[in-house]
């Protein structure tokens, strides 16, 4: 390839490789934010009083039709304003989670709602409390459905960290404009980027494939 | 200052900034669509080497991230002897990222037109290019459809990230906004407002119609 430098990318890589720990550390601590942040707003929405999930309702939507650009720079600046300050890394792990939460709180609904109700009616005639029927038997019906959905999202909320760069989170991107910025080269350290997050996100999608079909397993939905 | 005074001194460039994001938003859905049209049905050729072509283009695009491609677009490819202006290059990578997910739509869709469909067609001796763009493609329009409007709202607040490589839309401006007068609440939260109001009653609505008036036109509702 024309202008390629192989002796820059030797000494460049041991540190792309570092950050590359950091972008997964982010992609994991975010992507556990939204997990439990997404129940939180799958429930506020389905209570039954009203001002919660209209309220909530109109949250998600909002996260989820603005650009999460957006909500990084929001949540980081706007705290110092009324003398609240995060660091990057809370900072950044709270947008990309919440944003994440959003979109996962609609996969969730969408199996809890595929729950028969019956379900409901049977575990309201053996006298289960509702966070007793919820967690033992409502949560484990609709988590399968929803499985295929919070796959998809794990992998997105993995490739949207480099956004977190531009608070000065120092992941794969920030490390790589780093490089950039030090020897007036790009080629190398983008390209390098572009590879490692291809190398990083078709695996992990297999592998909550996989994941997804032992849990099927477990759970006696196929053999 | 109040929030009035702030609408009052910095609005027009929020608004200019609106103003490029649409266009960013409108070219970059432009190209999208025209590239998952060509990739989806290259997917789905009877060709091995182009359906290769096409499953390289969209795993790129789908395993990388935006801000990736966005920088090595305008950063790197210059390297190739290929400079686009930064604003070619916002929506272009922004089209071709969207393409790539899109391309997978127009695949999913084309595939699941009923097979009677493709058979009729052929029965009738229409030419492969008639049977696809008379017969298979506005079936395959009305079952994609609702999936687009989600990925519209996906390309618009993927057009937010052409603001790092300095191209004034509604994002750059406000973080303009921002670092000269700390307003933090003030220039991001109007932009989140602006960026929802324009996904929320322009976009979503819009692509309702388009649902409803194609469902009709083909007489499904």
């Amino acid at each position: 390839m024309l202008d390629w430098k192989w002796e820059f990318t030797w000494t460049i890589l041991p540190r792309l490789l570092e950050a590359t720990g950091k972008t997964v550390l982010a992609a994991g601590g975010g992507f556990a934010v939204a997990l439990v942040l997404g129940l939180v707003l799958t429930l506020a929405q389905r209570t039954r009083f009203r001002p919660l999930s209209v309220i909530t309702r109109e949250l998600v939507e909002l996260v989820r039709s603005t650009p999460l650009l957006l909500q990084v720079f929001f949540v980081y600046y706007v705290g110092p304003q009324f003398g609240l300050r995060l660091s990057p890394w809370t900072a950044g792990l709270l947008a990309i989670g919440l944003h994440y939460a959003a979109y996962l709180s609609e996969v969730y609904r969408g199996g809890i709602e595929s729950v028969p109700k019956g379900q409901w009616e049977a575990a309201k005639a053996i006298n289960l409390s509702v966070a007793k029927t919820y967690r033992r038997i409502i949560l484990p019906q609709a988590l399968p459905p929803a499985l295929a959905g919070v796959g998809n999202y794990l992998v997105g909320i993995l490739k949207d960290t480099p956004m977190l760069s531009v608070i000065g989170v120092v992941e794969l991107m920030h490390t790589a404009n780093a490089i950039g910025a030090e020897n007036y080269r790009y080629l190398e350290p983008y390209t390098i980027v572009g590879l490692v997050f291809l190398a990083l996100s078709l695996p992990l999608a297999w592998l909550f494939r996989r994941f997804e079909t032992a849990v099927r397993r477990k759970l006696g939905l196929i053999k | 200052m109040s929030y009035l005074e702030f609408l009052n001194t910095y609005g027009e460039a929020l608004i200019g900034g609106a103003l490029t994001t649409i266009t960013q938003f409108v070219l970059a859905a432009l190209v999208a669509v025209a590239v998952a049209l060509v990739a989806g049905l290259m997917k789905l050729a009877p060709v091995k080497f182009v359906r290769g072509i096409a499953t390289v283009y969209v795993e790129i695009f789908r395993g990388t991230s935006l801000l990736v491609q966005l920088y090595w677009v305008f950063f790197a490819l210059p390297l190739f002897g290929v400079s686009l202006h930064k604003f070619t290059a916002g929506f272009l990578t922004v089209g071709l990222c969207f393409g790539a997910y899109g391309a997978e739509l127009v695949r999913g869709a084309v595939a699941s037109v009923p097979k009677g469909q493709w058979e009729a067609a052929l029965a009738l001796n229409l030419s492969p290019t008639r049977r696809m763009w008379r017969i298979i493609l506005p079936q395959a329009f009305i079952i994609m459809l609702p999936p687009w409007g989600n990925l519209m709202v996906e390309i618009l607040k993927g057009t937010a990230l052409v603001a790092l490589i300095s191209v004034a839309d509604l994002m750059f401006e406000a973080r303009q906004i921002n670092s000269a007068t700390y307003l933090s609440a003030q220039a991001f939260g109007t932009a989140l407002i602006l960026y929802y109001v324009f996904a929320r009653f322009t976009v979503t609505p819009l692509m309702r119609w388009l649902e409803r008036s194609m469902a009709r036109r083909i007489g499904k509702a």
